[in-house]
């Protein structure tokens, strides 16, 4: 077997090595420096820019301001076409929205002369009132985008004289009358803030013009395809003379979706005929890039005495910053993607509004709503389960989803669009309570421990859902090559950016084809050499992508037999993966490929799959943690975290554990450390990893991520997405947790030591 | 300047305020990554004289006639532990790792069959994102334990 089976990734080792692997490593040694004069101000107008000094400048090749820029409007998503995202967005413009918003780019020789043109440049700004308060956004004076001719491609209640990015609403039965029925009613706000990707490699572009004369980009990003539609669209290059090349990427979790220097490099190579590369500073990378969408979720849940809970009430606002990207579908994620883990309701209401301010701009980021969404959900859970005097595992186990059911909510919420009916195949949630509880030991554990008077220990736990791709719109494909030799490449759209997709990917199609995993060479992406896929997103690429390079194996065998039935003229023949088979006769594939190209009926075997989804199965888990909470200091220490995870069958066990540990490591960041902080002018004041603070190691105890058994029929080889499930737990499974051993619910992540202090302060 | 970089000579002109990293990248040992020029991260990790330094704080100005050591010029230490990181998966993106290595390499040579908590501690500077740490550090515990086995 070579799924289900764990190997190294098939480019560990180069990267443990130290190979040039990255963008920066394979960036010509003589391209222009380029960087960008970033605005100090939340919202200005740009009323005159002074580039004469920085002109004479010797080493400075160009200097780039609005004026000289296509005022095109556009997203950078990077997503789909068309974008469900408005269109809001020009690669400069006379409008600064944001401290950290691009203003002038400059590219020269060295990074020193620059670094001093950048100081050089006179910029002149009239100010305008920031929105700064995501709260205040909607009645606010000042307007971040009214007038300047923004647009969504089609209806996603994009209105910017309210400073309105995007709303969604949608009703199942009557909410209000079911409520009205229900024993009792809980009704709680939960906030989210702005989590920071801190992917370790900042985003990172390179240009330059090719023998043939066309524009080659390399860039660490996780849409190769779209930003080669978007640039070309943009910058009006004709996509035959476009080239994207994705390289190893540093860690993208979203970050990397969308399009961030690729247009600054661009245009510098198109204007001074040079190479040019960008790479972002860490405080470009906090402050210009993208954020978590902040939310403030109002959950309101009824139900009966018994435990049922009859209905579901999700109201957000969220907070897109300057730019919309991913607002709509972010928003309806944290609803899709947590309602119907309790789809036994009568009746369930979302309905959201994303907002602008003057902030940076929230994207895509691992969980993508799912994370704000289960926070509140599965807090409001565990609230109501208190005031029934139930147990919280109980109540869970009374509501939520079984295998063989469905979800209205599956039907009527897509991403940005209608969605999937699909009734679920596999939904494993009860053997991965049961796994959680014992791990835990919950019922020796439940609701908490008194270590001494300064110490004591809660446990608390979550449900949680998550998708794999998006129906009818995400798309995968990949060709296969024999080789002489026998061995394989495969070239896949499909963009690993660490989480290693290419040897999953590789895994699949050597067990198709049955031949050993090292048989089968993988290159992605390129937009020349590879077929297309929509990008690593939306935990497409096992299950839509995987499907992709089955279907290319599959032919890819009937190739081999169709070659060895002729080989042996005609008589019936079988693959075992080495050797080709005719009766007692046989030749190996190695000596079969290698006549293939030189002695006998030459010719060279290729074939191709492509692949989009028509449903989305989601993998489940249920989190658990034992924490510690110092009462005296208020520090919370998560001592024990248990994830039982239902993906399906894993394609590389070891694989997918590191990918929930490090997503539940990144969300326990997001619950406890991880605050974003903003001067009363809307600067950010903590864009350093000196002050930012993600997990280290120390700060991690113990993670026990195991597997339930699972088999999603629709899945390739049976597997479901396992890339963001992890993400989703923590903040819940962590509130709950705190709120068992003190009986104090947080409802403001993230939950510092100084809350907790201070809430036990309020409560005392 | 004259550096000495994994035992071969290399003379070049620098900047006096030129880092470490930078002329490091400039001569082409591309394993040494800059992840955020704050000492915070650890990825940008060399020897210096047989010394962890962050080569994104150290200036090449001070590395003058020292000894520099990088993932390049100990690929076989390299290799296996990267076989011990690489068999749980945990090397990820791996843009941190050369870095890591660099880490490992130095713990070795300073602690003598270091705990876990010990290899948290000394490693505490290198920063992932990916990983969560756990599949490093079982990684890291299997190579130490062949590797004290190995010299027994």
């Amino acid at each position: 077997m070579q799924v289900n089976k764990s190997i190294p990734k098939v480019d560990g080792m180069g990267l443990m090595l130290g190979r040039p692997a990255f963008t920066d490593d394979l960036a010509d040694a003589n391209a222009l420096i380029v960087k960008v004069l970033r605005s100090p101000h939340a919202y200005a107008e740009i009323m005159a820019i002074d580039t004469s000094i920085v002109d004479k400048m010797e080493e400075i090749k160009c200097v780039i301001t609005y004026e000289e820029v296509t005022d095109l409007l556009f997203s950078r998503a990077g997503q789909g076409y068309p974008e469900p995202s408005p269109y809001d967005h020009k690669i400069l413009d006379k409008v600064v929205r944001y401290i950290g918003d691009a203003v002038a780019i400059v590219a020269g020789t060295s990074e020193v002369a620059v670094d001093q043109a950048l100081c050089k440049l006179k910029v002149r700004y009239r100010l305008l009132e920031p929105v700064l308060d995501f709260e205040e956004a909607l009645t606010a004076k000042s307007k971040v985008h009214d007038g300047d001719g923004s647009h969504s491609m089609f209806p996603i209640g994009h209105d910017p004289t309210k400073n309105l990015a995007a709303q969604y609403q949608m009703e199942v039965g009557d909410v209000e009358a079911t409520f009205d029925k229900c024993d009792v009613l809980y009704q709680g706000r939960y906030y989210t803030q702005a989590q920071c990707h801190a992917m370790t490699e900042p985003h990172t572009a390179t240009a330059f013009y090719d023998f043939q004369d066309r524009l080659n980009i390399i860039s660490s990003t996780q849409t190769p395809f779209h930003i080669r539609r978007i640039i070309g669209k943009t910058l009006d290059i004709p996509l035959s003379k476009l080239r994207i090349i994705k390289p190893r990427v540093g860690g993208g979790y979203g970050g990397k979706q969308a399009i961030h220097g690729e247009f600054y490099v661009a245009m510098v190579t198109m204007k001074t005929k040079q190479a040019s590369k960008i790479v972002y500073s860490r405080k470009e990378v906090f402050e210009s890039t993208y954020t978590r969408h902040q939310m403030r979720v109002d959950m309101t849940i009824g139900a009966m005495k018994d435990g049922t809970i009859k209905a579901l009430d999700m109201n957000i606002l969220s907070n897109t910053g300057a730019y919309g990207e991913h607002s709509l579908t972010v928003l309806m994620v944290a609803g899709a993607k947590t309602l119907p883990l309790y789809n036994k309701v009568e009746a369930v209401a979302f309905r959201g509004d994303v907002v602008y301010t003057n902030k940076t701009p929230a994207g895509a980021f691992r969980g993508y709503g799912a994370v704000q969404g289960n926070f509140a959900l599965e807090s409001a859970i565990d609230e109501v389960a208190a005031m029934l005097n139930i147990d919280p595992v109980e109540i869970r186990r009374k509501n939520m989803m079984r295998e063989k059911e469905t979800s209205k909510i599956f039907e009527i919420m897509g991403e940005g669009q209608e969605g999937t009916a699909m009734t679920i195949e596999s939904c494993k949630l009860e053997a991965c309570m049961d796994l959680c509880l014992e791990k835990l030991k919950w019922k020796e554990k439940y609701p908490r421990t008194k270590i001494s008077d300064r110490k004591v220990r809660g446990v608390g736990l979550a449900i949680a859902m998550q998708g794999s791709g998006i129906p009818y719109i995400d798309m995968g494909s990949a060709i296969l090559k024999l080789n002489d030799d026998g061995f394989f490449n495969l070239l896949i759209g499909a963009t690993d950016l660490g989480t290693g997709s290419d040897t999953i990917l590789a895994q699949m199609a050597a067990e198709t084809l049955g031949v050993a995993t090292d048989k089968i060479i993988v290159y992605s992406s390129d937009t020349d050499l590879t077929p297309f896929d929509t990008g690593a997103y939306a935990s497409s690429t096992t299950y839509v992508s995987g499907h992709s390079v089955i279907i290319a194996a599959e032919r890819m065998k009937e190739e081999i037999l169709r070659v060895g039935k002729r080989y042996f003229e005609g008589a019936e023949v079988t693959f075992d993966g080495i050797m080709i088979w005719s009766g007692k006769d046989s030749i190996s594939l190695d000596d079969l490929s290698t006549k293939l190209f030189y002695s006998e009926h030459q010719e060279q075997l290729v074939t191709s799959g492509s692949y989009v989804g028509t449903k989305s199965p989601p993998p489940y888990m249920v989190g658990g943690a034992e924490v510690e909470i110092d009462i005296f200091t208020g520090q919370v220490t998560v001592l024990n975290y248990v994830a039982v995870v239902d993906c399906g069958v894993t394609i590389n066990p070891n694989l997918a554990k590191i990918q929930v540990e490090g997503a539940l490591v990144q969300s326990i960041g997001m619950t406890l450390y991880e605050d974003i902080q903003y001067a009363p002018n809307g600067r950010l004041i903590n864009g350093s990893f000196l002050k930012y603070k993600v997990p280290t190691r120390m700060d991690i105890k113990n993670i026990d991520v195991s597997f339930v058994n699972s088999y999603e029929p629709s899945g390739p080889f049976g597997a479901k997405s396992v890339g963001e499930i992890g993400s989703d737990t923590p903040p819940a499974v962590i509130g709950n947790a705190i709120k068992n051993a003190l009986g104090i619910r947080m409802t403001d992540l993230p939950i510092t030591a100084e809350k907790v202090w201070t809430s036990l302060k309020i409560k005392l | 300047m004259t550096l000495k970089i994994n035992g071969s000579i290399y003379k070049t002109l620098v900047d006096s305020d030129e880092l470490l990293v930078d002329t490091l990248r400039r001569l082409g040992f591309k394993s040494v990554k800059k992840g955020c020029g704050t000492t915070s991260c650890g990825i940008c990790s060399v020897l210096v004289e047989g010394k962890l330094v962050p080569s994104c704080s150290y200036y090449s100005i001070r590395a003058g006639g020292k000894s520099i050591l990088t993932v390049e010029g100990i690929e076989k230490e390299a290799r296996e532990i990267g076989e011990f990181i690489t068999s749980e998966g945990a090397e990820q993106c791996g843009f941190c790792s050369p870095g890591l290595v660099m880490a490992v390499y130095a713990m070795t040579k300073e602690l003598r069959q270091p705990s876990l908590e010990e290899v948290k501690h000394y490693l505490a500077g290198n920063m992932c994102r990916c990983s969560g740490f756990q599949g490093q550090h079982r990684g890291i515990l299997n190579y130490l334990e062949v590797k004290a086995n190995a010299s027994k």
